[in-house]
């Protein structure tokens, strides 16, 4: 991370705790630029999140007020907050399997309510940090800890799912793609209701070297090859799209 | 820390309520502020009138997706400053485990209000029971105390919820008013004070939010917003809140803190009550709506010039222990009535020298009078 964003972390945090070749600390970075371009209040910023890798994102290393909560229940713990204390900036950073499988009940109910909540899934598709198991987002046929034949099922578009749910800001991103995702994070700081954006991250350790994507940069440029524009989705075949991940603002 | 004297939001004097009713009234005296509930028999009324009550008072109220959201809102609340509850019966007080060990190990003040149904499972959701005092000390997982009251009135779910919040600030601890169905639904005369001690959590500029060398062993607890870049975790942590995950000492040091607070200031937390225990040969031990069926036994069989008396626990947890070593010096029989298959009486017998006998009845009724006199006056007769 650039010297200039250290300003952001917490005096004491030093390494952070992530993986060789992981994408959340680039996600890292990404919203404490976006927080800096903003030149938003830290004193007046919350970040909450669940359990899991993701949800280490800001919490320690924040230096504005952290509530890591239980697996799951971010997004009700953030409703508290949110609502007895409106002024304050209340951002939601947690994982796939956090926020859509064991709090997938509290993620579409939020998303109706539309609560000004600013939600960063960090999706790595995977349950990184038990072993590699199986996720709600996992791509089907990917092999995982617990699905050694290949996932059986689909995963979920989580941008489809909240966006359904009644979300007024929903965006995708990969963290290959950091200037887009920088101004999208930046909308969703600036955005009046419940804002979501799925964030692909790479996870070499547990999903690369299940899947023929051992090495880091390997997970990176099949990240890159695969994400494209929503407008570059268009003219394009359903086999063309298979293998794809469309990306872009679908809702704001 | 010291208390206040608040003017009572509700106009004082006498009224006539339900204990659920009585409870929402106790919560916003106390100065709750924020509700997060979701519905289940036979604890709704209390969310029913709070959704008007925190309007009227302009707090903040909202019905959640299920009970785990609901106890989570009000922890997320709590450290955003608010005084904050739910209340819920067996099947919503299940769900609520995790998060009450979160409550208890982040040190987070917040009541919770279990108006206790016929369980195990769905059970008879109408009807009553007293099956989840147990759970209310060792439902979640790890080491960790709670501060549970019995209510055995419309006038005690009102002072004993206002009363469970005073607890909660003071020691930071999640506080349960074990309440049960025919409590929660019970309607009698309610006294309402114009004024009422209210306790508020301390707070210190840049103290460390999880450590303290006090004697009370509760820390200060800012709240956010005001810049003191708070770190809160579920997972072991230090006095600043940095996780410890494998730091032995981090940990003995953490857990031994958050039972030792409550349990070192239990004569300040316990309150018992007794009746004609100064010269008496047997006697029972009851709480919540059963004690008001004991000591009608009790008063009528003293008429009858039996020498029997009733130690009646508005405290649950921590155990009253010591009343209950000190009945031991005065009687050799107890009875301990309870609409469970005796939770309390196993409790009792670990602090007795006394013959302990349980009356368990879970058919979903109170118990009734003359099951608890027949025992009673078997007793006298053998004694």
């Amino acid at each position: 991370m650039v010297r200039a964003m250290e300003k952001y972390i917490r005096p004491g945090v030093k390494a952070t705790p992530f993986c060789p070749g992981c994408g959340h600390g680039i996600l890292m970075g990404l919203i404490l630029r976006a927080i800096d371009e903003l030149k938003m209040d830290m004193k007046k910023m919350v970040f909450v999140s669940g359990i899991g890798c993701a949800a280490w994102i800001p919490s320690p290393h924040y230096d504005g007020d952290t509530l890591h909560t239980l697996h799951g229940r971010a997004l009700a713990f953030a409703t508290g907050v949110k609502l007895y204390k409106p002024e304050l900036c209340v951002m939601v950073v947690s994982g796939d399997g956090d926020l859509s499988s064991i709090g997938g009940n509290h993620l579409i109910h939020a998303a109706r309510r539309n609560i000004d909540l600013k939600v960063i899934c960090a999706n790595n598709m995977i349950y990184g940090m038990t072993g590699g198991q199986v996720a709600s987002t996992t791509p089907k046929g990917s092999k995982t800890s617990t699905t050694g034949e290949g996932n059986p099922y689909r995963p979920f578009d989580l941008c489809k799912l909240v966006e359904a749910a009644g979300a007024t800001y929903v965006a995708r991103y990969s963290v290959t793609q950091p200037v887009s995702l920088i101004n999208s994070i930046k909308k969703v700081l600036l955005h009046v209701g419940f804002s979501f954006i799925d964030v692909l991250s790479p996870c070499p350790t547990q999903y690369g070297r299940r899947n023929r994507l051992d090495r880091p940069e390997e997970m990176i440029q099949d990240l890159i090859r695969r994400c494209i524009l929503e407008e570059e989705a268009k003219g394009l075949t359903e086999e063309d799209l298979a293998e794809r991940i469309i990306t872009g603002e679908f809702s704001s | 820390m010291v208390s206040r004297w608040n003017k009572t939001p509700f106009p004082k004097g006498t009224h006539y309520l339900s204990g659920n009713e009585a409870a929402a009234e106790g919560a916003i005296a106390a100065g709750c502020r924020f509700y997060a509930g979701y519905p289940i028999t036979p604890s709704s009324e209390i969310m029913e009138r709070m959704a008007i009550r925190l309007r009227e008072v302009g707090g903040v109220f909202i019905q959640m997706e299920d009970e785990i959201a609901s106890i989570s809102a009000v922890i997320g609340a709590s450290w955003a400053g608010a005084k904050a509850m739910t209340a819920t019966s067996g099947p919503g007080f299940s769900l609520m485990q995790e998060s009450i060990g979160y409550a208890a190990f982040t040190e987070t003040p917040c009541v919770i209000i279990d108006v206790q149904r016929a369980g195990p499972c769905t059970g008879q959701a109408t009807r009553v029971g007293s099956g989840d005092i147990m759970q209310a000390k060792w439902g979640s997982h790890g080491d960790y105390q709670v501060i549970a009251l019995s209510p055995w009135s419309v006038q005690e779910m009102y002072d004993l919820t206002l009363r469970a919040f005073n607890l909660s600030e003071r020691y930071r601890v999640p506080t349960l008013v074990m309440a049960d169905e025919a409590i929660g639904h019970l309607r009698e005369n309610l006294s309402i004070r114009a004024k009422v001690e209210v306790w508020d959590r301390k707070k210190k500029k840049g103290g460390s939010p999880f450590g303290t060398e006090e004697e009370d062993g509760v820390p200060p607890m800012p709240v956010f917003g005001e810049g003191e870049r708070l770190l809160i975790t579920g997972s072991t942590h230090d006095a600043l809140g940095f996780r410890k995950t494998d730091d032995p000492e981090v940990h003995a040091k953490l857990v031994g803190r958050i039972n030792e607070k409550i349990l070192k200031n239990r004569s300040r937390i316990v309150e018992i009550e007794d009746y004609f225990l100064e010269d008496s040969e047997i006697a029972t031990i009851a709480y919540g709506f059963t004690a008001r069926t004991s000591l009608y036994v009790v008063n009528r069989l003293r008429k009858e010039g039996i020498k029997v008396g009733m130690l009646r626990l508005k405290t649950l947890w921590p155990f009253p222990d010591e009343a209950v070593t000190e009945l031991g010096k005065k009687v050799k029989k107890v009875l301990v009535p309870e609409m469970n298959l005796g939770q309390v009486a196993e409790e009792v017998k670990k602090f007795c020298s006394f013959e302990v006998i349980p009356l368990n009845q879970t058919n979903g009724e109170v118990i009734r009078p003359e099951t608890i006199s027949e025992l009673l006056r078997k007793f006298a007769r053998k004694s």
